[in-house]
């Protein structure tokens, strides 16, 4: 059908007139010898890069300059990231993406995609004969070191049976083209193709970015290709059934693309868990959630093979769910990739698949791999000896674990060392010639130049065959140096327009809704270790509040030209940022006078220094950190919020000229900020479980600094001054209040009743006492019915302790409030604050930990 | 020679599991030596569940979940086996070792595919030069592969101490290599890596020793230990057993359970648990001959 198809077509896009090199493409000069997407050898334009060209070739380099900000400004705004290993300047670093898209010919890309298909087929077939009866290795096809000599080849995992006999559900290639225009794979992905999410993240910023050339090239949609994904991991599922439950398993949140892991899981729909989210009972795998457990069909793998089941595999891993082996051996769930497809990425199979090609589909192999020797044949290891400078020897497989660092050999280039090692161990060898990318037009610098560009490409299985992404992630090298280290080392990437003659179908990931639905007001039920982070996060962003209003009110109330007394009524907000943790310590009154400046230094760090343990920034920190782990199930809005918070308390490059003042405005923004994210949390979130856990700790947060803060009022001698009392309902935004209700200066009795006792006013301790009653109510009690209880029990103490309380015995002292009945309650209250925190973590967050015997041996 | 087999496993917990999955390999399989003519694996608390089923290498293993509440946990095996007097033969054959490594140099035929997987490095034991020029003072140019292996047991059983404070399961091969000591599970993990190095295929056998009491004291019930010891390949004889901790050719007292690669591939017990806390391990074994 590809191949009637490819005949008859015409490019549309080569009967347009090409664009000659003009405005900012006019210095656009090829590299010699390697070839040009956009200008062919003769220095004539090629017709598919028409339409975009001739946009771009109109902009002025600040009009092109102010195109690449927004790309950056967009990737930011969505969070989009990169995980870099052992980065000491901390591991997320945001995607960098080309604004120039990499565009291909549809009658090109028709070509390709029969390649790739036949590709897919061959490896899957391989990989079946692999874990199944391995005939190739009896009949020569395969040498048998190939399989046996990998860490990548599973045995536990043979014999299993795959539904449909499909073990890679998912693949993705990386090509590079030659000088003459051929297309090369370089590397085959058969264990867990990443980078798909990336270029659809791509995709959405480029269609923003450029969408008139968008629409006028008819660009292939990707939308497509992750519904036929949807559609293949969906009859997967062992049993038929309306709901089936698909997850992904990700490493977490310190994986490298985690971003993407969590991109895809919102965008394909499906729950992102960890290892320690499932289980296995009864041989079939659940998930933990906060009302019992759930079962799941089918897991879509991120997390690499040999560390999904530490029963049955690297019995050292904390990644995977023990018992999962079994599991899927009995047909009760299906993980995709199968267990085991790893096997084929080694590039010592390169050399094998034409043969095995001619052998298991009676054809030529279409698209060709970049040449490759695997030492591990007597000839391959002759010639591999014999032009050791020509080519680049590679470890042919994916070192034990331990055997870790074989690539510096490589790298120190010590020749005769690695002839010995090739020598002695040459299964573990491989050696490549050196490939030659193409160039594509780039944005850099101020310039649009020729960068060598790799390009990978993605499958999925869709019924008997596979389904290609009409693009794919483009990668180019920083230089012309034609060096793709990786994106972690300066790499960027480009969207890649597959274009067509036909305007194209606009695609939804939505179900049509034709369609029955079973209306449901509930969703999924919430994992356990995410209702944790949600209560965390509730936590981490009211006290983020509460930090940035008690140092507000400090900075605004404290000068250092004013006398000692003045000072004095500040001790009960520095007492309850020391209690919380944002200072060290309290100067002494007279220190504090002494050194006006020091104590400024000090102010200022507790805002700004992420190095100072519970500084406003470091709360924050925390709390994008938090952001992050439930990034799949908040609105990007919130994301947004967070990320942008942690970029206000960035610190301006010098440390010295920071004033008062400008602090002051920081703390406004950021106070701003925290709003809006309530606001996005009140009015935008369901009410269920995710909601219900981030206001319980946003309450329980509250409750403990106003608490604290009453407190320290107390302990002051000058617990009726107005001024100190002005403080408190500031910080408790409660001045306004105070003010229509009473017209005197601020007193005692009535602040501490409105702060304290009031369950009218929001930021009173009783209203938050009143609500962390309401959420008990509406929790699941499935669990230990004892633990909700006891945090029930001790929440209706200190409720029933503060509607007996009366504030007006603070109105007859004159001193010694720290000891009224008030100030016991208050006491009380303070005390019984961590006691529910810990009663919902025993009941709700106990992720049991799991170990592993082994055995003494004789 | 016919064994009564009794093997033991207890394991206390600090702390309360919840769920733990476990593997055993615990069934004598049959050999050219030795028949299995009854088993039983008893497990208490009993499993929810318990699967048995044939491994990549033939080895007989238990899977099974206990998903009560427990913090004790046994395992009893009661195995009958006879063992057959080894055949002597094995040990005059006369091939040279080099003759048989080329057996395994590409390309590697077919026929011999089975011994070939035990050539490769595997995740407890990876072959090096080193251990490479170690070996070679076992196995001169045209020495018997049965007897630069006899040579290569006599070695380890000298050079290297008994010592069974010296390691864990988890000692690297290195670090056995550098203190010269270890215990059965090491010097079979020794063995086996000098002879991949050497390009010949070795695989690891767990098993039972019979052990003989002094002489006129009675014998200790209980008192014997599972074993384990190292296998090589002898082209046209097959697999030939050495048990380095002892410096013999194994006879009639070596009652074989599994073999794999390394101990990786045949641990007796492996579990996983949920809960559990620490854990301390009581093992018993009892080789009666009867």
């Amino acid at each position: 059908m590809f191949q009637s198809q490819s005949q008859s077509a015409t490019s549309a896009a080569s009967d347009l007139k090409p664009v000659a090199p003009a405005g900012l493409l006019s210095g656009y000069k090829p590299v010699g010898g390697l070839f040009d997407e956009w200008l062919a050898a003769d220095g004539s334009p090629r017709g598919h890069y028409a339409k975009l060209l001739g946009t771009l070739g109109e902009f002025s380099a600040a009009e092109m300059e102010q195109h690449a900000e927004t790309c950056r400004r967009l990737i930011h705004e969505q969070g989009i990231t990169y995980n870099v290993y052992g980065d000491p300047r901390g591991m997320e670093r945001p995607w960098q993406m080309d604004p120039i898209p990499l565009v291909i010919a549809p009658d090109e890309w028709r070509k390709l995609e029969i390649g790739l298909i036949q590709r897919a087929t061959l490896l899957n077939k391989i990989l079946a004969d692999c874990y199944g009866n391995q005939d190739l290795i009896r009949s020569r096809w395969l040498s048998p070191a190939l399989v046996f000599a990998q860490p990548d080849f599973l045995r536990p995992c043979h014999n299993i049976r795959q539904p449909n006999g499909n073990f890679l559900h998912f693949y993705a290639a990386d090509l590079a083209r030659s000088p003459d225009g051929q297309w090369w794979v370089v590397s085959d992905r058969t264990q867990i193709p990443t980078g798909a999410g990336y270029a659809l993240a791509n995709r959405l910023i480029t269609s923003r970015l450029l969408p008139e050339p968008f629409r006028d090239n008819h660009v292939q949609r990707l939308a497509g290709f992750f519904r036929t994904a949807q559609n293949t991991l969906a009859q997967l599922a062992p049993r038929p059934s309306e709901n089936t439950r698909v997850v992904m398993l990700t490493p977490g949140p310190h994986n490298e693309t985690y971003f993407e892991q969590s991109y895809l899981a919102r965008y394909l729909g499906y729950m992102l868990v960890e290892g320690q989210d499932l289980t296995v009972r009864d041989n079939h795998v659940w998930l933990k959630t906060l009302s019992g457990l759930e079962r799941v069909d089918v897991i879509l793998r991120r997390v690499d093979e040999d560390f999904c089941d530490p029963l049955e595999l690297r019995n050292d891993s904390m990644l995977g769910v023990p018992g999962l082996v079994e599991a899927v051996r009995a047909g009760n769930v299906t993980v995709a990739n199968a267990l085991g497809s790893g096997l084929l990425q080694s590039p010592a199979f390169l050399s094998f698949l034409p043969g095995l090609c001619r052998h298991l589909l009676g054809e030529e192999l279409k698209l060709p791999s970049v040449a490759t020797w695997w030492c591990g044949q007597k000839s391959a290891q002759k010639h591999v000896l014999e032009h050791l400078d020509k080519l680049i020897v590679k470890p042919a497989f994916r070192a034990f674990s331990y055997n870790a660092n074989v690539e510096k050999l490589f790298s120190h280039a010590q020749r005769d060392e690695l002839k010995r090692r090739i020598e002695f161990d040459p299964d573990l060898f491989a050696a490549q010639e050196r490939v030659q990318f193409s160039t594509a037009p780039s944005w850099d610098k101020g310039a649009i130049v020729p960068r060598p560009v790799e390009l990978r490409v993605y499958l999925v299985a869709n019924g008997d065959g596979f389904c290609v992404m009409p693009g794919g992630l483009t990668r180019v090298s920083p230089d012309s140096s034609q060096h793709f280290t990786s994106l972690q080392r300066g790499g960027s990437s480009k969207d890649t327009w597959v274009t067509s003659e036909t305007p194209v179908e606009e695609i939804t990931l939505l179900q049509s809704s034709q369609q029955n639905v079973e209306l449901r007001r509930t969703g999924n039920n919430l994992p356990s270790r995410l209702a944790d982070n949600f209560f965390w996060l509730g936590r981490y962003s009211e006290r983020a509040d509460a930090t940035a209003r008690l140092l507000r009110s400090a900075l605004l109330r404290f000068n250092p030209e004013r006398t000692g007394s003045a000072l004095a009524l500040l001790a009960p907000l520095l007492q309850t940022l020391q209690t919380q943790g944002q200072l060290s310590e309290v100067l002494e009154h007279a220190a504090l006078c002494r050194n006006a400046e020091a104590f400024e230094a000090e102010l200022l760090g507790a805002i700004f220094d992420a190095a100072h343990a519970g500084s406003l920034r470091e709360i924050v920190d925390h709390l994008q950190r938090l952001a992050m782990f439930v990034r799949d199930r908040t609105s990007n809005d919130m994301w947004r919020v967070i990320s942008s918070l942690n970029d206000r308390l960035a610190l301006p490059t010098n440390n010295s000229v920071l004033l008062v003042g400008d602090a002051v405005v920081t703390l406004n923004e950021t106070l701003l900020g925290l709003a809006a994210f309530h606001g996005l949390a009140r009015e935008n979130m369901t009410r269920a479980q995710a909601w219900r856990f981030l206001d319980m700790g946003l309450r329980l947060e509250r409750a403990i600094y106003l608490g604290t803060l009453l407190d320290a009022t107390l302990q002051s001698p000058e617990a009726d001054n107005p001024s100190v009392l002005e403080a408190v309902l500031d910080v408790a935004d409660s001045s306004i209040t105070y003010r229509s209700r009473y017209t005197l200066l601020p007193h005692i009795p009535a602040v501490f009743d409105l702060v304290l006792l009031d369950d009218k006013n929001p930021r009173s301790v009783l209203f938050q006492i009143e609500q962390l009653i309401q959420h008990f109510s509406h929790l699941p009690l499935e669990r230990d019915a004892d633990l909700p209880e006891s945090g029930k029990n001790i929440l209706q103490e200190c409720r029933n302790r503060l509607i007996k309380t009366d504030t007006r015995e603070l109105a007859s002292l004159k001193n010694n409030w720290h000891a009224s009945l008030v100030g016991e309650v208050i006491q009380a209250t303070l005390a019984d604050l961590p006691k529910i925190s810990d009663a919902i973590a025993a009941a709700y967050f106990a992720h049991s930990t799991i170990s592993r015997t082994g055995r003494e041996n004789a | 020679m016919n064994y009564n087999i009794i093997h033991r496993t207890i394991y206390e917990y600090t702390a309360p599991v919840t769920v733990s999955h476990h593997v055993a390999r615990l069934e004598p399989r049959a050999t050219a030596t030795q028949t299995q003519e009854q088993f039983s694996l008893k497990i208490f608390p009993e499993p929810a569940l318990r699967r048995g089923r044939t491994d990549y290498f033939g080895n007989k293993l238990c899977l099974f979940s206990v998903q009560k509440v427990h913090s004790h946990l046994e395992i009893l095996t009661q195995s009958r086996v006879a063992v057959h007097l080894k055949n002597p033969p094995a040990y005059e054959n006369p091939t040279a070792w080099d003759e048989a490594a080329k057996l395994f140099r590409d390309p590697v035929s077919p026929e011999v595919v089975e011994p070939y997987q035990f050539i490769f490095d595997s995740p407890m034991i990876r072959a090096s030069l080193e251990l490479s020029d170690y070996a070679r003072e076992s196995f001169g140019k045209d020495t018997p592969l049965i007897e630069g292996a006899k040579d290569l047991t006599r070695r380890i059983f000298t050079d290297f101490k008994y010592d069974p404070k010296a390691t864990t399961i988890a000692t690297p091969l290195e670090e056995v290599l550098q203190k010269r000591r270890g215990v059965c599970q090491d010097f079979a993990h020794l063995g086996i890596a000098f002879l991949r190095s050497l390009g010949l295929p070795a695989r690891y056998v767990s098993g039972y020793l019979r052990t003989h009491p002094p002489e006129g004291k009675p014998r200790l019930v209980g008192a014997d230990a599972s074993h384990a010891w190292f296998s090589i390949f002898c082209p046209g004889t097959g697999w030939v057993d050495f048990d380095p901790t002892n410096n013999v050719q194994t006879g009639i007292d070596h009652i074989t359970v599994a073999y794999g690669r390394d101990f990786g591939d045949v641990s007796p017990v492996a579990g996983i648990l949920t809960g559990g806390g620490q854990h301390v391990v009581k093992v018993s074994v009892d080789v009666e001959a009867v």
